[in-house]
């Protein structure tokens, strides 16, 4: 048991040693990036909500287009000029649309997405419910035809 | 969903048989209504794709009933280069061209404009070219435009919200943008969505 428990702990590091270069962010030229490391954590924040759209499912920092690229330095820009991530973010929207935002903002369009995961969960609540109520109803007594025909069954000689 | 292992005479009681069935019903409607309701929802979306009602690919809505960006681009032989103020200042619709000499649709797009520069005038707009390279591809081309900027570092493209090469915008006296296609113009483009809306602009 405890060989299992270390060969389990193993896995989950090397899951987790291999998945961390992966995780940082894809920029790294370092004539892209800003001095200033908190401007450049933020500016690197705000471009991973932004989708590149050449490639489309992948965000401006994580993408090799050269759109990507000037779309990361506009946003540098912007934030070297002292913008809110929410200003920066709409700059982007009123010029490419709600389509540029990889997290899509709750509309009367998008309701039903972000309602998924709770709808999601209520049926299979009601499923769940539904299928224990079922297992847990018991049989009513057998009425006496019916045992002495289940007697008769089980014991043919008697 | 599996009935657990009570077979039917187990249910048997007024009460429990009416509940038990309906409750079944439910069940198996539940998904059937919810096939349903998606097979409506996708058979409308791909019915809309075949007719071009719907476009998913069709990000760049927001530039149509807007007004041109700020921009005063310089010159791209062999034309001049315009700013957005000379843009709104024309008394007839421009249509606006994003193009680059690196850009393959843009060849293929390059003979349908020489027809339509007949027609409408058309401001090109070099995006991240060469000069050189941009002066050839024009040259080589017939050159359809009544005026040519180049905006080198594509920056100004980004303000007009352009995603690739090639796009077009039609502009309005005043500047405002009324059309706009993401792509290469085509005679099926240009008879079905321009010339229509062209029609319709006031004069």
């Amino acid at each position: 048991m405890k060989a299992v428990r270390r060969l389990v702990a193993c896995l989950w590091l090397a899951c987790c040693v291999v998945a961390m270069p992966l995780a940082a962010g894809a920029v790294d030229d370092p004539q892209e990036m800003l001095a200033n490391p908190a401007q450049e954590a933020r500016a690197e924040t705000i471009g991973a909500q932004l989708r590149c759209l050449v490639c489309q499912n992948e965000s401006i920092e994580d993408s090799g287009a050269d759109l990507a690229r000037d779309l990361r330095h506009v946003v540098r820009v912007h934030v070297a000029a002292g913008e809110s991530n929410r200003q920066i973010i709409a700059w982007m929207v009123q010029r490419y649309g709600n389509f540029i935002r990889l997290r899509p903002p709750l509309n009367t369009v998008t309701l039903l997405l972000w309602a998924m995961p709770v709808l999601a969960l209520l049926g299979g609540a009601f499923a769940a419910t539904a299928a224990w109520r079922t297992r847990r109803t018991t049989a009513a007594p057998l009425t006496d035809a019916e045992q002495k025909r289940l007697s008769d069954l089980l014991e043919p000689g008697r | 969903m599996p009935e657990a292992g009570i077979p039917g005479p187990g249910l048997k009681g007024e009460g429990v048989t009416g509940r038990g069935i309906s409750r079944r019903q439910v069940l198996m409607l539940a998904p059937l209504g919810a096939a349903a309701a998606a097979g409506v929802g996708f058979w409308s979306m791909l019915s809309g794709m075949g007719s071009g009602r719907f476009d998913p690919h069709d990000i760049h809505a927001p530039a149509v009933n807007r007004q041109v960006p700020d921009f005063d681009l310089p010159s791209q032989a062999p034309g001049t280069g315009f700013s957005s103020r000379q843009l709104a200042a024309q008394t007839s619709p421009v249509l606006v061209n994003f193009f680059a000499s690196w850009c393959i649709p843009c060849v293929l797009e390059a003979q349908t404009l020489a027809g339509l520069g007949r027609v409408l005038p058309i401001w090109g707009i070099a995006y991240k070219d060469h000069a050189d390279n941009a002066a050839g591809f024009v040259t080589r081309t017939g050159n359809p435009y009544a005026r040519l900027a180049a905006d080198s570092d594509g920056l100004s493209a980004i303000d007009w919200g352009v995603s690739g090469v090639p796009e077009s915008f039609l502009v309005l006296p005043g500047g405002l943008i009324r059309w706009h296609v993401a792509g290469p113009l085509t005679p099926e483009i240009i008879d079905g969505g321009l010339m229509p809306v062209l029609r319709a602009a006031p004069r």
